[in-house]
């Protein structure tokens, strides 16, 4: 009938099938590729390209995880998902990994049987309006109607927070985030209503990108990361590290350009760890010495990730933020690698 | 010497396992025992696996607090009702839209199928224009045209197309003044009842007098005159309980009044058009599968030809279009899930779509639509299987 129901049958179908497919790092070095779970289409953190191949800040955790694996960040395949598709999708082994704007909350934490393997864009929800309607505020906005994107986090969020400050609402809920802006341009609601990333993504894709504004306030914290299923803590630990690699290798200062110099002829016994020439053993993930190196040298570090996809270098022209490493006001830490 | 010709005897000296009857019913027990087994092993290691990977199962999620609004609910509904509400506030939308849909899709159909047999070349080929271009072109497609053709041109609520001071059309849905019963409105009802029932009370006695004596009674007009006069007389002796609600423009949208949303009309009006095609290919075929002598007998008898198309080849054709209706009402039952593709609120969008990725039990939300699209639709084959057997042909 349709994919949602596909997707609930496949569940039952592929639970039952495969009791337990064993570890998944060996199922993927079998395979050859990260299969990994992301969007249907948000600019900036991941999306396909004109020439097909996918981009994007959540696009280069699946790109380090194929690189700490396998030393080439291209062995990845894409599964685009929908917010609603995306859990069920990891939960039945059809993705390796999902890294796709997800929210880590407790109820997904606890109760779906996932792991968050950490934080790569902390983000809070906004109102994306029209400025022909003249609002300042969201406060000034009972009764307006809006555009959301069904299976989200955001539903629960607009809610509480019409509830809380005593206004009304009308929610009008969407398949993707396409179909939202789509709606929203066609004038069917006053605002969209989405994690503030993905409005400045979204506004891109109006007609005239300058007919909408965001507005100041962010309602809610939306620390978004990559996922792992539960129960297999190596693949767990790679995917966690993948990500610490490039926040730790951003703050030792090494970029993709100056990594081989550092391998060399870097003293800094951080540095020499992270890319694996002394101390410690990648084997204690099932990986090669120099995962860290291929991460650095293949992706970039985390600093690189968030400039070309979503910094002010970019289309979406996002400043740094709560996304700064935590030695630059922002809150981006990872431990140390020793 | 013949075999002895009595099965009696004859099954006494056959083995067990060669007696057909016996043989049989074992094969079946079997093959239950075995279906059986096979359910029971899915199930259990389904529940098993899941819990092997912490993912929580049962159905205790219905009770929690679902905490996300929903465009539309025909009851009392907003965030702080539960898991089990959405489950019903989605069911009833479906529903609303499958009644809408299939009542609308019979009369275009038995409109348009007729009209395909016409005698007016003109009348007959727009038919089959109507039939083939809409039988043709997917019903995603269809859904989404409308939707985006009935949205694009309308204005913004502050510019709306009024009509006086209660109608307004805009981008935001069709706004009308809403009845709202005051005390003593029972009465009213009341009455609507009672001229029902006179209805068709009087219909029984206007056919049973015409089968004995040949005449006949004007049922139809004196049935409009009680159903619409009898309440309406009794509205105003009453002191006319009532007044409107008009919807109003406060803020950013129309408030109060009746509101019907864009989502919906789009989706009644694709899912009618679109199974509207098909049943006009039904009807035709019902139709044509009535032996042009009936018609010829009919007129021969000086019947009109209105008269003879519904008191003799109608009903008779009816016998060949049920079946294929009964499929068709079933088709668009279900195809009103693709509702979730433009936004209204049915239930795979709400349940099997926000509920589902709120509590993320993907096994428990899904059986349970699935569970209620089957209800629905053998209700439906129910109904109509019942409704079959009494038109079917009389042999005499």
């Amino acid at each position: 009938m349709n994919k949602k129901l596909l997707a609930g049958l496949g569940v039952a179908l592929m639970v039952t099938a495969t009791a337990y497919a064993g570890p998944t790092l060996d199922a993927v070095k079998k395979k050859g590729f990260v299969q990994c779970g992301v969007s249907t289409g948000l600019p900036g953190f991941s999306a396909a390209d004109d020439k097909g191949s996918f981009t994007g800040i959540d696009v280069d955790v699946c790109r380090a995880v194929a690189a700490a694996v396998f030393g080439d960040a291209a062995k990845v395949k894409y599964t685009p998902l929908t917010a609603k598709e995306r859990f069920t999708a990891l939960q039945s082994g059809e993705i390796d990994m999902l890294s796709r704007n997800t929210t880590w909350t407790y109820t997904r934490d606890t109760s779906l049987g996932l792991n968050f393997a950490g934080v790569n864009y902390y983000d809070g929800q906004g109102f994306l309006v029209a400025k022909k309607l003249g609002v300042k505020s969201a406060l000034e906005m009972d009764g307006a109607s809006f555009c959301i994107q069904a299976g989200t986090t955001t539903e629960l969020n607009l809610a509480d927070y019409f509830r809380t400050n005593k206004m009304q609402y009308t929610p009008i809920t969407f398949d993707t985030s396409d179909q939202t802006i789509k709606a929203f341009e066609a004038g069917r609601c006053d605002a969209l209503t989405s994690d503030q990333s993905q409005l400045y993504a979204l506004r891109i894709k109006l007609q005239d990108p300058n007919s909408a504004m965001v507005l100041p306030e962010v309602i809610s914290k939306e620390p978004l990361g990559p996922v792992v299923r539960q129960g297999d803590d190596e693949w767990f630990n790679v995917v966690k590290w993948s990500l610490f690699a490039m926040v730790n290798a951003e703050e030792l200062g090494i970029t993709s350009a100056n990594v081989d110099q550092m391998k060399a002829s870097s003293t800094d016994p951080n540095v020499r760890r992270l890319l694996g020439v002394e101390g410690v053993k990648g084997e204690w993930m099932g990986l090669s010495d120099d995962w860290g190196y291929n991460i650095v040298k293949h992706v970039g570090n985390y600093g690189e990730a968030f400039e070309r996809n979503v910094g002010m270098g970019s289309p979406l022209g996002i400043a740094r933020g709560l996304n700064a490493l935590w030695s630059k006001g922002g809150i981006q830490y990872a431990p140390p690698v020793r | 010497m013949p075999a002895d010709p009595t099965p009696q005897t004859s099954a006494s000296k056959v083995p067990l396992w060669r007696q057909p009857v016996l043989r049989a019913l074992v094969f079946q027990i079997a093959l239950v025992l075995a279906l059986l087994a096979f359910g029971n092993y899915l199930l259990n290691n389904t529940l098993q696996n899941m819990e092997q990977r912490g993912i929580t199962t049962g159905f205790g999620f219905l009770s929690n607090a679902a905490g996300f609004g929903i465009l539309q609910s025909l009851i009392p509904y907003d965030e702080t009702y539960t898991y089990g509400r959405t489950f019903l506030v989605g069911l009833l939308n479906t529903l609303l839209v499958a009644g809408l849909g299939i009542f609308f899709a019979t009369l275009l159909g038995f409109f348009i199928g007729v009209a395909r047999l016409s005698h007016n070349w003109l009348v007959a080929r727009l038919a089959t224009i109507y039939i083939e271009t809409f039988r043709n072109i997917p019903l995603l497609l269809q859904i989404m045209f409308w939707y985006f053709a009935v949205l694009r041109p309308l204005p913004a609520p502050r510019q709306s197309l009024a009509m006086g001071d209660s109608v307004f059309l805009n981008n935001r849905g069709l706004f009308l003044p809403k009845p709202v019963s005051e005390e003593g409105f029972g009465m009213v009802l009341t009455a609507f009842v009672i001229a029902l029932v006179a209805v068709f009370l009087v219909a029984r006695w206007a056919r049973r007098r015409q089968e004995e004596t040949g005449r006949q009674f004007p049922t139809v007009p004196a049935g409009v005159a009680l159903v619409i006069g009898l309440p309406l007389i009794v509205f105003w002796l009453v002191g006319a309980p009532m007044h409107w609600d008009y919807p109003a423009l406060k803020g950013f949208n129309f408030r109060g009044g009746l509101e019907v949303l864009p989502e919906l009309a789009a989706l009644v009006l694709a899912l009618s058009i679109y199974t509207g095609a098909f049943i006009a290919e039904a009807v035709r075929s019902g139709i044509m599968a009535v032996s042009h002598g009936q018609t010829e007998a009919s007129y021969a008898l000086g019947l009109r030809p209105g008269i003879t198309l519904k008191l003799v080849v109608i009903p008779q054709a009816m016998r060949v279009i049920i079946p294929q209706l009964t499929s068709q009402y079933l088709n668009l039952t279900k195809n009103s899930s693709l509702a979730t593709a433009i936004g209204y609120p049915d239930l795979v969008n709400v349940f099997a779509g926000t509920t589902l990725n709120q509590t993320g039990q993907a096994v428990e939300v899904i059986a349970m639509t699935m569970g209620v699209y089957l209800l629905i639709s053998l209700v439906i084959s129910m109904f109509m299987n019942w409704y079959n057997k009494r038109k079917q042909l009389v042999e005499r």
